[in-house]
């Protein structure tokens, strides 16, 4: 099979033993769940924990799609809805008003994402039901630590994201256009009786950037409410407010990715801005949703004592102390190949600087089998959750309390 | 001198500021190439220092009658205009000469269109009819010549229709062939190659349109290249700034490019990049040059003259300065001159 070939013929998956800001989505096609596994694919379905299992539906098709040298021949109109967040302009020129980065588009070309397109003055999303990696993972995976534990969700993505950070895991969705990726069609419905039927109780808008695909992201929210499945969103935050207020409105919860604490990193390593994240937190916190938050360390870029202090400072400040705040180990990847994998002590430094300064649970990702990726009661600090490779192994919240002190701990700790 | 740390290193090698030398290779063998100036020194001073022998040469070759009496361009015209602007570009009293000094038999030549302003405002089939037939008569086969764009149904939309039998000259889009898996990078560029150029074409000759652009400005010889990456999208911020720059010094890019030949037959001053009647104009040239930089700095200064006869604002007044253009001379990149007096303007009339 040649390179090409195997290229659009393959089905993404999530690799074990990574958050979903860190996760990469490799290309495991059948191989994956076929007995011919080496060593390497067999410790990663090890670690996944039979996380990798049926989305046999998705699979399918998704492998079987023909003519793989010309994979822009998929039905573009089953995909293609009218934008929700735009305002037309003289010229046929439309401005995105999904983010902050205000695209003015003129006739037949794109927005930053790429997946948005104006069509003689009408802006349209080209990825709503067009899925490019589809999977089922333990909900601890996103990472949501505080959120129904022990659960699966069935998580899905669409070719794009409104950003461009150099160290991205999933660079291959995230950063192509939907015609330049295999895609299955899966309109909400579908994915809402996916996740039924693989018993997943939550729906997970992942991998690459749901911003993006925000009309797609509400229908399926409907679609799944509607079959009692909740859905969640992992998201890098970067959002107008009244398109978050809208699209995120309908999420029970969510995960942000802060991915600094300084504009200029901001600037230079991801293509966006802070100050609009920032907002973004303030906004959900208002709006009373569950929220989590992780940040990615990145060595010498964004790893001083002194960000993580301002974030930990900041998050205590406008978000309280309760809000989870994950530190996660950084691995060479995309445009970010010059660094080295984030060194333990310096999760641990942050962690350190955090708990200092007043925030109740603090974890460390990516570090399979450390301590800090369990729960513990801030009253008592007796161990509440245990976790291990991203799976909980030990759950004993009881009644949303500690059942030693009864402290109460934040989140939905049962369905 | 201070010396950085490694963190200060690490950074620098993240965020694209360190130095690469800059090569002119891209022309580097042609006779009248700028070839920039001395590493290291500020931008001005460079230049004077460097101050070429020889000036970027820019034709621009004009044909009233292009068309007619009719609306579309004349094959036999264009041909006639195509080799009055070659001989100018070269010096030389022979249509084919050029061409045998541009190409050698055996090497496949990448003819980038621009088909993304639909019927209105894309690059004519009669001009690169015309190209074909002057590159094969320097002994470039047919079936090493590849039309191509970034998509073959807008291609086809125009005129281009896909051919890919042997004994024809190729015509298809980078959607046929698919991009690199690996990232090319420059600066804040990263993307992926098409195909089409890093695995068929030896030399790329340059056939884009001018127009105006509503995000960088102007879109002639170097912002055509987004024709040829996966992620063009990724590369509009700030006008295109410095992206379009970084982009063409992608050696993929760099070192095939030869040759210029802007199709200005029709141009838009106002409302680009997609075809607005309006604001479009028979303007009935070709623009030729082997320094993109020039040719480019040249098609923004006709734009500009052409808003003003309109009473339109100038660009910078509008906010579209074409800033890219000075940072594709600066001396990071030296892919040419925007230098006015290092600039040999030739006009030529049929």
């Amino acid at each position: 099979m040649s390179r090409e070939s195997h290229a659009l013929a393959k089905v993404t998956a999530p690799a074990p033993g990574a958050t979903e800001g860190q996760s990469p989505v490799l290309e495991h096609e059948h191989r994956l769940l076929s007995p011919l596994l080496d060593r390497r694919s067999f410790l990663r379905c090890a670690l996944v924990s039979g996380t990798a299992l049926g989305i046999g539906e998705l699979v399918r098709p998704l492998a079987a799609i023909p003519s793989p040298a010309d994979p822009q021949k998929q039905d573009d109109s089953r995909f293609t809805v009218e934008a929700k967040f735009y305002q037309k302009l003289e010229n046929k020129k439309v401005k995105c008003k999904l983010c902050p980065r205000e695209c003015v588009v003129g006739d037949r070309e794109r927005g930053y994402c790429g997946v948005r397109e104006n069509h003689g003055g009408t802006y349209y999303s080209l990825v709503h039901s067009r899925v490019c990696a589809a999977h089922v993972d333990p909900i601890e995976k996103k990472p949501l630590f505080h959120y129904l534990p022990g659960t699966l969700a069935f998580s899905l993505a669409t070719a794009g994201c409104n950003v461009n950070c150099k160290f991205c895991q999933n660079w291959d969705i995230s950063q192509v256009r939907p015609e330049q990726v295999p895609a299955e069609y899966a309109p909400p419905k579908l994915v809402a009786d996916l996740a039924k039927q693989h018993g997943c109780p939550t729906i997970a808008y992942t991998y690459s950037e749901p911003v993006v695909f925000s009309e797609y992201i509400m229908d399926a929210a409907d679609a799944g409410h509607e079959a009692g499945i909740r859905s969640v969103v992992v998201s890098n935050g970067y959002m107008q407010e009244e398109a978050l207020k809208t699209a995120y409105g309908k999420m029970d919860a969510i995960k942000i990715d802060l991915k600094a604490f300084s504009e200029s990193y901001y600037k230079d390593v991801v293509v966006g801005e802070l100050k609009p994240v920032l907002d973004t937190l303030v906004t959900l916190r208002k709006m009373g949703k569950w929220t989590e938050i992780v940040y990615l360390v990145v060595p010498t870029l964004n790893d001083s004592e002194a960000e993580f202090r301002g974030l930990a400072r900041w998050v205590k400040a406008n978000l309280g102390n309760d809000v989870p705040l994950h530190f996660t180990q950084f691995h060479p990847e995309y445009l970010l190949k010059n660094l080295p994998i984030t060194p333990v002590p310096t999760l641990e430094r942050a962690k350190a600087i955090a708990d200092a300064e007043g925030l109740h649970y603090v974890y460390i990702g990516n570090v399979p089998g450390h301590p800090a990726e369990n729960t513990y009661c801030p009253k008592c600090h007796r161990l509440l959750v245990e976790r291990v490779g991203m799976m909980a192994k030990q759950m004993l919240i009881r009644k949303n309390s500690c059942p030693f002190c009864g402290q109460q701990i934040p989140g939905l700790w049962h369905a | 001198m201070k010396h950085a740390s490694r963190r200060d290193f690490l950074k620098k090698c993240v965020t694209g500021v360190a130095v690469l030398p800059a090569a002119g290779k891209a022309w580097a063998e042609q006779p009248r190439a700028w070839r920039g100036g001395a590493e290291g020194m500020p931008l001005l001073a460079a230049a004077e220092q460097a101050a070429p022998t020889a000036k970027s040469r820019v034709v621009v070759a004009r044909d009233a009658m292009l068309r007619g009496s009719g609306t579309t361009v004349d094959s036999g015209r264009v041909l006639s205009l195509l080799d009055r602007a070659m001989q100018s570009l070269f010096d030389v009293d022979h249509p084919g000469e050029p061409w045998k000094r541009l190409v050698r038999p055996g090497v496949t030549v990448g003819l980038k269109v621009n088909t993304l302003g639909g019927r209105g405002l894309s690059t004519n089939v009669q001009l690169v009819e015309a190209i074909c037939e002057r590159l094969q008569e320097a002994g470039i086969k047919a079936h090493d010549i590849i039309i191509w764009d970034r998509d073959t149904d807008e291609m086809d939309h125009v005129g281009f229709h896909t051919s890919t039998a042997d004994n024809r000259v190729q015509c298809f889009g980078s959607d046929r062939t698919g991009f690199e898996e690996d990232y090319a990078t420059y600066g804040k560029v990263g993307s992926r190659l098409s195909k089409i150029l890093t695995q068929r074409c030896s030399v790329l000759i340059n056939v884009p349109i001018l127009k105006d652009h509503d995000g960088a400005g102007v879109t002639v010889a170097l912002k055509n290249m987004y024709g040829v990456i996966h992620n063009p999208n990724k590369l509009h911020p700030d006008g295109g700034d410095p992206y379009i720059a970084d982009l063409n010094m992608l050696p993929a890019i760099k070192t095939k490019m030869r040759l210029t030949i802007c199709d200005a037959t029709t141009a838009c001053y106002e409302g680009g990049p997609g075809f607005k009647p309006q604001y479009s104009w028979q303007n009935n040239a070709l623009i030729l040059s082997q320094d993109p930089v020039a040719l480019d700095y040249i098609g923004w200064q006709i734009i500009e003259r052409k808003r003003a006869e309109k009473k339109l604002k100038t660009l910078e007044a509008a906010g579209r300065l074409p800033r890219y253009i000075a940072t594709a001379a600066d001396a990071q990149h030296r892919l040419g001159t925007n230098d006015p007096r290092r600039i040999e303007l030739v006009e030529v009339s049929a």
